[in-house]
């Protein structure tokens, strides 16, 4: 088990022909990801890596019964191709695409929220490193050699803080069971709080490490969530404790602007929900190592 | 991107916000030129600057003859002004504007933000107007009148109302405020802004509503649907390194520290300087020098965190997974034989192709300090900084 994806999923590459898509395609395809095709508007009916293009969603849904798919559109047009994927059925969204407009992804929440609940697509990101459920399936552009499989769910905004994580738990024989992105931006498909949700439910995931950033009110909220709901252990780390106020840290999230939205404030928040804080980014593996064996 | 509050001006006044009378000037001779064409007896000087709180700075002079309009014009031009936004190096001022002055009878504070909990528009108000929203919210909590707009039907006039009412205003000034209150959404929605501000919102002694400070932000990602927006940056106003790493698609924050990050991904990057700090060090920078770093962008990002003087020791911290430590490791060597480097090196590379990597590093001769993981990195730069300084 994992969560969100796994061997059967069936994955459709948005923006499959242009060099990006092309490039992070090939890289799934050798990790063992089952792409099953591509849609590139304009491109349908030819063929790309051995796999079949389409010009929408539809269609390719309907050809190949996918049920999840790959954004590497360019952000002027990536919010479209989000709401094409929701509308064609598809239940899980990965979109990479960094600089997608806010505005348009308020509207591309709003579009969702037409969808019942139970039907409703879960979307990662955008402006993020993807998913990966090692050994399973990989659906992002990270190194999947550094993951190993386990027991440890982890979810975060930064890629390569991830893999930082990822691989500090790997040297001390540390497996992950699923690694989400959210992405680094201020309005995002999903929250720290939904997975943490997912993660609960999974039989295969012992404890979840949340890495999160200043700005946003997103780990507070899932702070209190895995107070009130879970039974699994929370670790949780802040980047950005030497971030001054007002300032954008490369991502377009990463802002402190209100209160409460520093990397302190958070700390302090996460505490008292009774998350384990992380003190400093080196200790990631032995953090999570140290809660594993609380557990057994 | 930030604008200046005449441009703000410009654009609300266009969406049927009332501002005052106004016209910018660049010499004392040109304010003086305002005051004659703008009429009335009563002038405001105000510093275009980047920055709110500009009135506690002396950035904005009330005046009420054409020579105090000529004193405080030349008084403004060139000036750093200081706020506690700009931070101690302050912002230079190269343009003012002429207002005319009004009779205020009470300050309203307006806002339009997007609320990330709620992930929609938000309007902010509060009856009591002037002050900041972080001050407003300690000191007068209850005053805040808060109304998300849903994103699909836009703000409702219903609700321009409520808020109207809300604040008190007299019924002949409902109508003012529903029209000030849409048409600022409408200019959030159309121009992709992140923030209008109106602070403050004026009710004259003659019972009109005025806009008599207004700031706009925009969405950066947005920007190449509306290039007239794009064209209202002024970059006098950006630190000069931080424009210049955006310009050459770095991302890069200066800090006040000594130890200088070269780092990929922005949360690595504020990982890393988290490291610095628990290591006893100050990292003098916050830098991500992004996916595809090819030799040439290198080199930029050491050009770039050594063109800050206080850098006295660099940390370059890679993990490696579009990217590959072999290209990377040539693109520092390369650098670091071009320029000279004269401060200690700090190199620690992770992830895909780390052997060859590191082989190239160790195999150059130059004097880099290698580091394995991310403590090492940090605890390294940290000590080469007191070796290299004796601090």
């Amino acid at each position: 088990m994992a969560i969100l994806l796994d061997k059967n999923t069936k994955v459709i590459v948005q923006g499959f022909t242009g060099q990006i898509g092309t490039f992070h395609a090939t890289e799934m395809i050798e990790y063992g990801t089952n792409i099953v095709g591509g849609v590139t508007p304009g491109k349908g009916g030819t063929k790309h890596l051995d796999r079949p293009v389409f010009n929408t969603m539809k269609e390719a849904v309907a050809a190949t019964g996918a049920n999840a798919s790959i954004v590497f559109i360019p952000p002027p047009f990536a919010a479209d191709g989000i709401m094409e994927a929701a509308d064609a059925g598809i239940k899980f969204c990965v979109a990479i695409t960094d600089g997608i407009p806010a505005q348009d992804m308020i509207r591309v929440k709003r579009y969702m929220r037409r969808y019942k609940k139970e039907e409703r697509m879960v979307l990662t990101g955008p402006n993020c490193a993807g998913s990966i459920s090692p050994g399973k399936c990989m659906m992002g552009i990270m190194p999947g050699h550094i993951y190993m499989e386990g027991p440890v769910g982890v979810v975060g905004r930064s890629g390569t803080l991830g893999y930082e994580a990822a691989s500090q738990m790997k040297e001390l024989g540390i497996g992950i069971s699923t690694s989400v992105g959210i992405g680094g931006d201020p309005i995002n498909g999903s929250s720290f709080r939904d997975h943490l949700e997912l993660f609960e439910q999974d039989p295969e995931t012992r404890c979840v490490i949340m890495i999160g950033e200043i700005g946003g009110p997103q780990e507070a909220e899932a702070a209190l969530f895995a107070k009130e709901n879970m039974k699994k252990p929370v670790i949780g780390y802040i980047a950005g404790l030497s971030a001054p106020k007002n300032r954008r840290m490369g991502h377009a999230g990463a802002i402190i602007s209100a209160t409460g939205e520093s990397a302190a404030e958070k700390v302090v928040i996460l505490q008292e929900c009774g998350v384990t804080v992380v003190t400093n980014p080196s200790a990631f593996g032995e953090t999570v190592q140290k809660v594993l064996s609380r557990k057994s | 991107m930030d604008i200046h509050e005449y441009q703000a001006k410009e654009i609300l006044s266009g969406y049927g916000i009332p501002v005052p009378v106004g016209g910018l000037a660049y010499s004392p001779e040109q304010a003086v030129y305002r005051t004659a064409e703008i009429g009335g007896e009563v002038w405001v000087v105000k510093a275009q600057i980047h920055s709110g709180a500009r009135g506690r700075a002396g950035g904005i002079k009330v005046c009420k003859t054409e020579e105090e309009v000529s004193q405080a014009a030349d008084e403004l031009l060139g000036k750093k002004l200081i706020t506690h936004q700009t931070g101690p190096q302050g912002k230079i001022c190269n343009r003012l504007y002429i207002e005319a002055g009004c009779n205020i009878d009470r300050e309203i504070y307006l806002a339009f933000v997007l609320d990330r909990a709620k992930e929609r528009v938000t309007v902010i108000a509060s009856a009591a107007g002037g002050m900041e929203i972080e001050e407003l919210a300690v000191k007068k909590p209850d005053s805040i009148i808060r109304v998300a707009v849903e994103p699909a039907v836009g703000m409702q006039a219903f609700q321009a109302r409520e808020v109207a009412f809300a604040l008190g205003l007299d019924k002949s000034q409902i109508n003012q405020a529903v029209t000030t209150l849409l048409g600022c959404y409408r200019a959030m929605r159309d121009l992709d802004a992140t923030m209008v501000e109106i602070n403050p919102l004026v009710v004259t002694k003659e019972g009109h509503l005025l806009a008599v400070d207004a700031k706009m932000s925009f969405d950066d990602n947005a920007l190449f649907r509306h290039p007239n927006i794009a064209e209202l940056r002024d970059k006098s106003q950006e630190d000069l390194r931080e424009m210049r790493a955006a310009d050459r698609g770095l991302s890069y924050v200066g800090l006040n520290g000594n130890i200088g990050c070269i780092i990929n991904g922005a949360g690595l990057a504020m990982a890393s300087m988290d490291m610095i700090q628990h290591a006893g060090g100050e990292p003098a920078n916050f830098m991500d020098i992004g996916g595809g770093a090819s030799p040439e962008r290198t080199m930029k990002a050491f050009n770039l965190v050594l063109s800050d003087p206080n850098v006295e020791t660099i940390l370059v911290n890679i993990f490696a997974g579009i990217n590959r430590c072999d290209w990377i490791a040539e693109g520092v060597v390369h650098a670091v034989q071009k320029i000279d480097l004269k401060v200690p090196l700090v190199v620690r590379l992770s992830g895909t192709n780390v052997e060859a990597g590191r082989k190239i590093i160790a195999d150059s001769g130059l004097p880099i300090i290698p580091a394995n993981t991310l403590k090492e990195a940090a605890d390294k730069a940290v000590a080469a900084w007191k070796q290299a300084t004796g601090k």
